[in-house]
């Protein structure tokens, strides 16, 4: 295999990692340290590698001890403090990664001795096995050593091995939140996948690193860990020396001996601490600082290769993120796991068990206990609260642990940091550069605390965490400050547990994925027409139409003058719709709004606000009587959700005895609303029974031939309609509207139509610091009514004071002049800050600018200075109303000759319809994709409807072409259905699905990607996914996404 | 991210849920102090421990229910 290396052309084996291959080369100095440039060598053989970090292609710091070489490859070194960019950002990065969830029993991290056996116990348990490890190949310390089990090579008891569930190698458990949440990261040839986990139990079998202890010049190219010198030597046939001095403080130090003089490689010594009291004092180099020779004491050895083997650290890592506590063990003398915070046992090398046959008899231990614990788990899950939860019987399984030829070891020598009589520094962290010379600048200032310390010296803030150094920091520190490890303790370990890229977490969510995009029945008629997009929220609305190049303020102003003056159509689609039934409907509104509802008649709409129970003003919206017990409610496009939230919030936690039932219409209907004095001419063409409405009224009349509904409302102070049609003709009647010659605009000019009569925008005129009575509401506040929510608070002083902000109008002196929104208002006596600007626009009507505004203590007639930016601009307060204060306009011109009728088809068209040949490139043997188009829907509430799917407590959705009965709420236009099916479905839905597929039952709510879906499985390898209209153009094209990465 | 066991579907992701903060705080009826009003809308206990408070599976079944919280372990409990 061919790579390159600084450009320099190399050759390595199959199966090397980088770091392999680079010493295969000769390679000694991979780079140099952050801070002091000094030159560096591989130092690990894993991940917990401080020094070997280098550039691969686009990814800008990886350790070489963990890729696997390609051919092609190319690396390059790091020098000095990284910069963002400059080389990686050039590099073309086509990998698509995503996320994967997965549930199971027992949830297994680490592929080594320990972990493989606990994974056969669980499943020969019967449990849901998942199995991690982050190499290329099952095995762990079984792949860098040459123990024997039961007299053969220890990888053929690997092999031998039925591991049950799913194995994920080349997989880094990196992250361990609550409730047994675990994340991975997954390499894989076409990018990396983010594993979500969601274990009843974990068994954490993920080892040990060694360490090494600080002594002077011990950071040279040619020092390197005695068991990654073992793990070259072993695994990839590689020398990482020639002649080599063994400082072994641990037994380890023993056995990399052995299998390096195995390897050919001359011993020269094994220094021992714990046998003669020798150590190694300093060490010299070359004039590349590539290690030449070892001081131990007066007595100076040449070698190339200084093999250090300090002890082990347990890798606690994972148990630690999950909240358990390490302790200190004064045999091993390493923090090992202590008291356990969630549902998880350690197994093996990471709890201090190093012997092979020791860490295999853990692992079948743990793993047959897991099984039964996950069991129990979901035993007490479904029991009663109070009932006694009984945990399944298991027969205690027989495990055969195999022999291992390891000789036992003895405890480490208690030794963290040598002084030498040379001034070399001696290094406690590689990567960060930092010594013990600094740690004890440190501890002589007084602090005492290892995180303290740690932030001081920025020992253990590299990409590697301190994995080598941390113990040693902590052994040093426990030297200088005359305490035990133990008391010193450790610092926090935080996910991840290695680096993971941005992109990874991202994954899918990124570009036009990166947030969904809600979009209309209009919305390609829009994009047609050229139309400048704002986002509201999720929404993608029209802002304005220009013509031929035109600049916003021209279109605005061409707009709201074809809307005062002829006839304007805008896509009002986006406002929140909810259908309200039931026998208390009408009293339930009542308690919701500040006005009443139980005296609207039917037929009838009445405007409404409401308010928070702090009195604030929470949404408005006009609200429609259907029937006696049947209302319509619309919110503002923003706040649709949270409405719905609020109005179940008080009927199921307050009210629950009210007989109200809440849907959610919004996606199901298409609104369009015509403005202007002749919006009666377009009116009657489409739907000519709704012509003749008058103010405030509400007709359910056939739009364009089919079932619609008209309501004559205005937030603009013309004669206006809002015209309603099911989804699906949603775009041909807006195409109708528009032929009948209506001006399209868009929410800047209804922006300025609705100041100019003074009405308030929740959002914008408020902030959640606003009653209605402070925007001149106060006619709408119910005095008839006992209660409703926010009225106690309206009472309160605060509220109920005479100087609060009030919403007023403003004129600038110059009526060229567009105040900046925002802008603060002072009068020039040098007084407080008397309110803000909510609302600055340019008037067609008026022929100049003017603004609406919070402020306190003024009155028409004063006048004030609105400053922002810098600029400075006298205005006038006036009344909040500048156009038609008498509503002289509301009823727009009559029909004054027969309107013109509108000849055109009224053509249905589903959501997805334009995905449809996508869909079908899309599909193969593995999956498909298809959307089942106009399928019929209703929302059922109340008594179980015998038919559809239960989506809640008393909720179902019904579809299928069966005759609705009384009650049922028509949601067709609601949601669309995408068919996805075959073999390879539940593929792409784990790449987005966090619940269960494997335990679904035959439907569920759920998130999929970012959007929110039903998703049913009607038969096996089916899935149909009702997804809400306005998503899914977002959900069709990561469907295809995911689709295209399998 | 917390496992929540809602009633009707079962164990679910947090970010499936709404937090509803303390549960059992009822809406005073009848006259009220400018005090005991205030608390009502404003003041919410934040114990160490065991805490009733309400979840709204608002992306699931959109049902609110209320559950016991430890808020130092984030264990979960059935509420009685």
């Amino acid at each position: 295999m061919r790579f390159t290396f600084d450009g320099r052309a190399m050759r390595g084996e199959p199966g090397d990692t980088l770091a392999a291959a680079l010493l295969r080369n000769g390679v000694r100095v991979v780079g140099r340290s952050v801070e002091l440039g000094r030159p560096r060598g591989i130092f690990t053989a894993g991940p917990e590698e401080p020094n070997a970090l280098v550039r691969v292609g686009a990814d800008p710091m990886l350790a070489a001890t963990t890729v696997e070489l390609y051919d092609g490859l190319e690396a390059w070194s790091l020098r000095g403090k990284g910069r963002v960019g400059l080389d990686a950002m050039d590099q073309v990065d086509d990998r698509r990664r995503d996320k994967g969830y997965l549930h199971c029993d027992v949830l297994v991290v680490g592929g080594g001795p320990a972990g493989l056996a606990a994974a056969v116990a669980a499943g020969r348990q019967g449990a849901r096995v998942i199995l991690v490890d982050e190499r290329p190949r099952l095995g762990g310390d079984l792949l860098d050593s040459r123990v024997t089990l039961d007299g053969a090579p220890a990888l053929d008891w690997v092999d031998g091995l039925d591991l049950p569930g799913r194995v994920l190698t080349r997989t880094t458990a990196v992250g361990y939140y609550d409730h047994n949440y675990v994340v991975a990261v997954e390499r894989r040839a076409r990018g990396e996948r983010l594993w979500h986990f969601r274990a009843r139990r974990v068994v954490l079998a993920t080892g040990a690193h060694e360490r090494s202890l600080a002594f002077p010049g011990n950071d040279r190219p040619g020092v390197m860990l005695a068991s990654a010198a073992r793990t070259y030597a072993n695994r990839y046939g590689v020398a990482a020396g020639r002649r080599a001095v063994v400082f072994a403080c641990a037994d380890s130090g023993y056995e990399a001996a052995r299998d390096l003089a195995a390897a050919g490689v001359e011993i020269v010594e094994i220094v021992d601490p714990r046998v003669a009291g020798e150590v190694v004092t300093g060490t010299t180099g070359d004039a590349d600082g590539v290690l030449t020779g070892v001081q131990v004491g007066s007595r100076y050895l040449e070698a190339d290769l200084l093999a250090v083997a300090g002890g082990w650290n347990p890798a606690v890592h994972l148990f630690s993120q999950s909240q358990g506590r390490v302790r200190f063990d004064e045999v091993a003398q390493a923090f090992v796991p202590g008291r356990s915070a969630q549902a998880e046992r350690s197994a093996g090398a990471c709890r201090g068990l190093y012997g092979t046959r020791e860490a295999i008899e853990d692992g079948y231990a743990a793993g047959a206990e897991a099984a039964r614990l996950a069991a129990g788990i979901e035993a007490a899950r479904l029991a009663p609260a109070d009932g006694g939860a009984v945990a399944p019987e298991f027969g205690v399984p027989e495990f055969d642990v195999p022999e291992c030829d390891e000789r036992p070891s003895r405890p480490p020598a208690a030794l963290w940091t040598v002084e030498g009589a040379s001034d070399e520094p001696a290094f406690a962290d590689l990567q960060r550069d930092v010594t013990v010379a600094d740690l004890a600048r440190a501890t002589g200032t007084g602090m005492r605390s290892v995180e303290h310390v740690k932030r001081y010296t920025t020992a253990g803030t590299g990409a590697d965490q301190g994995k080598t150094s941390g113990a040693v920091v902590v052994g040093v520190m426990s030297a200088l400050l005359g305490a035990a490890p133990g008391e010193v303790g450790t610092t926090t370990f935080r996910p991840p547990y290695t680096p993971v890229s941005f992109a990874t977490l991202a994954g899918r969510d990124r570009g036009a994925l990166s947030d969904p995009v809600r979009t209309t029945a209009m919305h390609e008629a829009h994009l047609a027409l050229g139309a400048v997009f704002e986002d509201v929220g999720q929404w993608k609305r029209p802002r304005y139409f220009p013509l031929d190049g035109e600049a916003m303020e021209a279109a605005v102003l061409r707009e709201c003058r074809a809307a005062r003056t002829s006839v304007a159509a805008m896509d009002a689609s986006t406002l929140g719709k909810i259908d309200i039934r039931g026998r208390d409907a009408a009293g339930f509104l009542d308690r919701i709004y500040t006005n009443l509802y139980s005296t609207l008649a039917v037929g009838a709409c009445r405007y409404g606000v409401m308010c928070r129970a702090d009195g604030m003003v929470f949404d408005d919206g006009t609200t429609t009587r259907l029937a006696e017990e049947h209302f319509l409610m619309t919110t503002t496009t923003g706040n649709a959700a949270a409405v719905l939230d609020w109005l179940e919030e008080w009927h199921q936690t307050e009210w629950p005895d009210l007989d109200v039932a809440f849907t959610s219409v919004t996606d199901h209907w298409a609104t369009v609303a015509v403005a202007g004095p002749r919006a009666r001419q377009v009116v009657a063409a489409i739907a000519p029974e709704a012509a003749g409405l008058a103010f405030m009224r509400y007709a359910a009349t056939p739009v364009l031939g089919v079932p619609g509904r008209v309501f004559r409302i205005s937030f603009s102070g013309e004669l206006a309609y809002e015209v309603n049609v099911p989804w699906p003709y949603g775009r041909a009647l807006w195409e109708a509207v528009l032929a009948l010659g209506a001006v399209p605009y868009g929410t800047e000019t209804m922006h300025v139509l609705r100041a100019e009569k003074g009405f308030a925008i929740v959002g914008q005129e408020t902030d959640g610091t606003v009653t209605p009575q402070d925007l001149g509401m106060s006619w709408l506040i119910s005095k008839r009514k006992p209660d409703f929510v926010g009225k106690r608070s309206h009472a309160r002083p605060d509220t109920a004071r005479s100087d609060r902000k009030h919403l007023v109008g403003l004129l600038p002196d110059d009526p060229a002049v567009l105040v900046e929104e925002g802008a603060q208002l002072v009068a020039g006596d040098g007084s407080p800050m008397l309110g803000h600007v909510t609302s600055s626009y340019a008037s067609a009507a008026l022929g100049r600018t003017f603004c609406l505004a919070l402020a306190r203590n003024v009155a028409p007639g004063d006048r004030l200075t609105a400053v922002a930016g810098g600029a400075a601009h006298p205005v006038t307060v006036v009344e909040p109303v500048f156009h038609d204060p008498e509503n002289a306009r509301r009823d727009g011109e009559p029909l004054t000759a027969a309107p013109p009728v509108f000849g055109g088809e009224c053509r249905a068209e589903s959501p997805a319809a334009a995905f449809a040949a996508r869909f079908e490139a899309a599909g193969g043997p593995g999956v498909r994709l298809r959307e089942v188009a106009f399928e019929p829907m209703w929302e059922v509430r109340g008594a179980d409807p015998g038919v559809g799917l239960r989506l809640g407590p008393s909720w179902w959705l019904v579809y299928g072409n069966i005759t609705p009965r009384a009650g049922w709420v028509d949601v067709s236009g609601q949601r669309t259905v995408l068919e996805l099916s075959g073999p390879r479905a539940d593929d792409v839905l784990i790449t987005g699905c966090p619940v269960d597929l494997h335990s679904l039952p035959g439907h569920a709510q759920t998130p999929l990607g970012k959007t929110s879906v039903i998703l049913e499985r009607p038969a096996p390898g089916v899935y149909r996914i009702y997804v809400r209209s306005s998503f899914t153009g977002y959900l069709a094209e990561w469907l295809l996404d995911a689709i295209e990465a399998l | 991210m917390l496992l929540i066991d809602c009633p009707h579907c079962g164990p679910r992701d947090e970010d499936e849920f709404r937090y509803g903060g303390q549960a059992g705080i009822a809406c005073p009826t009848g006259e009220t102090t400018d005090e005991e009003w205030a608390a009502y809308v404003f003041l919410r206990d934040n114990p160490k421990g065991w805490f009733h408070e309400r979840w709204f599976h608002a992306h699931g079944c959109r049902t609110w229910f209320t559950a016991e919280r430890h808020t130092v372990t984030h264990e979960f409990r059935k509420a009685p």
